[in-house]
């Protein structure tokens, strides 16, 4: 109400809103300069004219790092005190997140802006607030945004911006420095076939690699996405029509059986804590996690977790036959909805939230959990201060979705939340099935939900 | 609360009653208002969420889009997905398999306790742990002793007794995993049974067992000729409780395997469940779940009909 009152007697315009968050924010700033060393563009914000009265309702998913919530709720304080706009953050488990999200979407009453997974802002297009001049403004001031931001920021097809992505947990290769240099490498090959040889040697040596085949919503997903993408197979073709019935594919799925063997026994029942329980244990060498094993690794008290965590290093994923980066990564999109009573206030607090001040501490609070979407974040600081987080940086600069190279739909998530593909290199893998059957079912049940 | 009001009663010739003592007289009418509450709760909790399923069932509808009436189409499609029928094969499969282990070892525990060992009450209650824990609790206890890595039981095998080689991977291949629901499932099941039976066992006359050691009968006679017919009654609804329990069981699986590895180990509920939430298709999750009735209807009936006519024939009042 202070902020209400204060907000009143000023005559909003372009420049007074600038001066007014800018004087707010210079202290903070200063206090952690070396988290805000962006190169920026000069570009005036967007003005929004904040409305009387308001007060926000934001939903985003829970935390798997502690500086996750701390930085974003210590930044809504800082939102709440610079503009007298009251914030209330609710952290939502991830598996309950979608159905509030499909809720408030049709029932248009609920939070101001949800922070939904990726393809929620396609799904709910008809009932979100167009970020078109935030989206530019940020872009603009900010080196412009990583493909992967655009493509799931953006309608399918047009440059129309539906949501503003605030970051994607992404899952390069996680590995030991000693072991694979016991196994004759300094780092993990790009070609496929090395990448074979590498797995194993290493599980000669008694420290297999070991990916998720199980029902592991995101590693799961991920290594299947990547076993696809660098052998040039895809879900769908270009307009969405499911082309897994292929040759590439059934190359990956021989890949993934040759594979197979000289992974770690019981891949097939890990869940998404399998890979990391494993290597915290010093059971495997190698996988494709997020940043979560170094960050547990590092953060411990554990001596023994220390000395992982300094034997660890991160590579991106092999690229195999594919160009750029063949992995994806988990966006999280900020929604603001249509039934908000407040989306020039709701606008303003998610300016604030993206800006330097504010969003560098986060995502280098987080040591790179989040992968930034704009791509001047990845000059920070902090990812040469600790060079094994530079996969990180880049997490974001793939052109790989889920469900690549269709249309981002509801349907291309149910198909991961399926495990289609999953599954059909688990059965394949352990010779249940061979690769034609595999594909066709899979193919079969893809088809069920890419319909429409 | 006025004493003047005893004194001063009279005697006041009866008018003819109103209509509304009349209606509340009437004791049809009393018994469906004394009823309402009742069928009131059970329209609201139970038909409506039922009927909703159902019409989930017949439509396309998805979490954020309500959807079209598509008639059978789910069904359709469900009869030619080999995972729905794998999923209703290892529902019968795990129903059957995990009851029978649940009767033979609860029957056995059961008769067990029966018999007068010291700290009786102590070990009953024991007994009922597995029954008490959050299924959830347990089966994250089974998901640690099934962990690829970290399971005790391939630790005990390999590391301390030398019997195997290689850790068991109890979740990674079809049947080990099915077979390792069912022993999850089977050991949170014995309790019920176990407990149920006792106080069953308990109502039979010692007087019977004394009458037919008399008459010479070994155990397996006194076992086959008293203990069984006359468990018959409480056998056929614990049974009937069992089946129904663990033809609907969710969380053990879910927890334990979320249907893995390569769908082999769904049940119908995860399936259901799998489909509608995490998928998002409530039609189809729908429509799974309305399969599952005909199914529990018909165990039902078996368990009722099957079980229960052998008490009739050994001329037992009904009870």
């Amino acid at each position: 109400m202070r902020g209400f009152t204060r907000r009143q007697s000023l005559t909003v315009g372009a420049a007074t809103m600038g001066a007014v968050l800018g004087v707010a924010t210079i202290p903070l700033a200063g206090a952690r300069a070396a988290d805000s060393d962006v190169p920026t563009a000069d570009v005036k914000p967007p003005a929004f004219k904040i409305e009387a009265g308001a007060k926000l309702r934001v939903l985003r998913p829970a935390k798997f790092v502690d500086p996750d919530e701390t930085f974003f709720r210590a930044n809504t304080k800082k939102f709440t005190e610079a503009t007298g706009i009251d914030v209330r953050v609710d952290f939502v488990s991830w598996e309950d997140l979608r159905p509030q999200t499909a809720v408030t979407a049709n029932t248009g009453a609920g939070p101001d802006i949800i922070i939904g997974f990726s393809a929620d802002p396609q799904i709910y297009a008809s009932k979100l607030v167009s970020m078109n001049d935030l989206a530019g403004y940020l872009g603009t001031k900010y080196g412009g945004w990583f493909q992967l931001a655009q493509l799931y920021g953006t309608k399918w097809g047009t440059q129309d911006w539906l949501s503003i992505p605030m970051g994607g947990s992404t899952g390069p290769t996680v590995y030991r420095m000693s072991w694979l240099k016991q196994a004759g490498y300094d780092k993990v090959p790009d070609d496929l076939n090395e990448f074979l040889t590498l797995c194993q040697k290493l599980k000669q040596i008694g420290h297999p690699a070991g990916f998720a085949l199980g029902h592991a919503v995101g590693d799961a997903n991920g290594f299947a996405d990547w076993l696809l993408w660098t052998h040039g197979a895809s879900l769908t073709d270009a307009q969405g029509k499911v082309s897994l019935d292929s040759k590439e594919t059934i190359a990956a799925l021989n890949y993934c059986k040759e594979l197979y063997p000289h992974m770690i026994t019981g891949t097939l029942s890990w869940n998404d804590s399998g890979n990391n329980k494993a290597y915290a244990a010093g059971d495997i060498s190698l996988t494709f996690n997020g940043v979560s094993i170094y960050y547990v690794c590092k953060t411990s008290p554990d001596p023994k977790l220390q000395a992982i965590a300094a034997d660890t290093n991160h590579q991106l994923a092999p690229r195999g036959q594919s160009a750029r980066t063949p992995s994806s990564a988990l966006v999280v999109n900020a929604m603001l909805f249509q039934h908000s009573k407040y989306p020039n206030a709701a606008k303003e607090y998610l300016r604030f939230m993206m800006e330097k001040e504010q969003y560098g501490p986060w995502l280098a609070g987080c040591l790179g959990y989040w992968s930034n979407p704009l791509k001047a974040y990845s000059k920070m600081g902090f990812w040469d201060a600790d060079p094994k987080l530079k996969p990180y940086a880049s997490g974001m600069d793939t052109p790989y979705y889920d469900s690549y190279k269709g249309p981002i739909s509801a349907a291309s998530s149910a198909v991961a939340a399926n495990y289609t593909l999953v599954d059909m290199f688990a059965s394949v893998a352990t010779g249940n099935a061979t690769p034609e059957a595999a594909v066709k079912l899979a193919a079969r049940q893809a088809a069920r939900y890419l319909k429409g | 609360m006025d004493a003047t009001v005893a004194t001063s009663v009279r005697f006041v010739p009866r008018r003819p009653d109103g209509w509304l003592t009349r209606l509340f007289d009437n004791k049809a009418f009393l018994t469906a208002l004394c009823m309402l509450p009742t069928a009131g709760l059970l329209l609201v909790f139970l038909t409506y969420p039922l009927g909703l399923g159902l019409w989930l069932s017949l439509t396309d509808t998805t979490i954020g889009q309500p959807g079209d009436f598509i008639g059978l189409d789910n069904f359709v499609s469900l009869a030619q997905d080999p995972v729905f029928w794998m999923s209703v094969t290892n529902t019968i499969m795990y129903t059957v398999v995990a009851t029978v282990g649940k009767f033979l070892l609860g029957l056995w525990l059961a008769m067990l306790l029966n018999h007068h060992i010291p700290f009786k009450a102590f070990i009953r209650a024991i007994v009922l742990l597995p029954w008490i824990v959050p299924t959830v609790l347990s089966a994250i206890a089974w998901w640690w002793i099934y962990d690829p890595q970290f399971s005790i039981v391939s630790y005990l095998l390999v590391d301390v007794l030398h019997l195997r080689a290689t850790y068991i991977d109890f979740l990674g291949t079809p049947w080990n995993a099915r077979g390792s629901l069912v022993v999850a499932n089977i050991w949170r099941g014995i309790p019920f049974v176990a407990i149920t039976l006792l106080a069953g066992l308990q109502t039979i006359s010692p007087s019977l067992y004394e009458a037919a050691l008399l008459d010479g009968a070994s155990a397996w006679q006194k076992f086959r000729r008293i203990t069984v017919p006359l468990l018959m009654p409480i056998l056929s609804v614990a049974l009937t409780l069992s089946v129904l329990f663990t033809f609907s069981d969710f969380q053990l699986v879910y927890a334990i395997t979320r249907g893995g590895p390569f769908n082999t180990t769904h049940l119908m509920a995860t399936l259901a469940f799998q489909r509608a939430i995490p998928g998002s298709q409530l039609g189809e999750g729908a429509a799974i779940a309305v399969s599952m009735i005909p199914f529990l209807v018909g165990a039902t009936l078996l368990c009722f009909f099957g079980v229960g006519r052998r008490k009739w024939q050994q001329g037992e009042a009904n009870d």
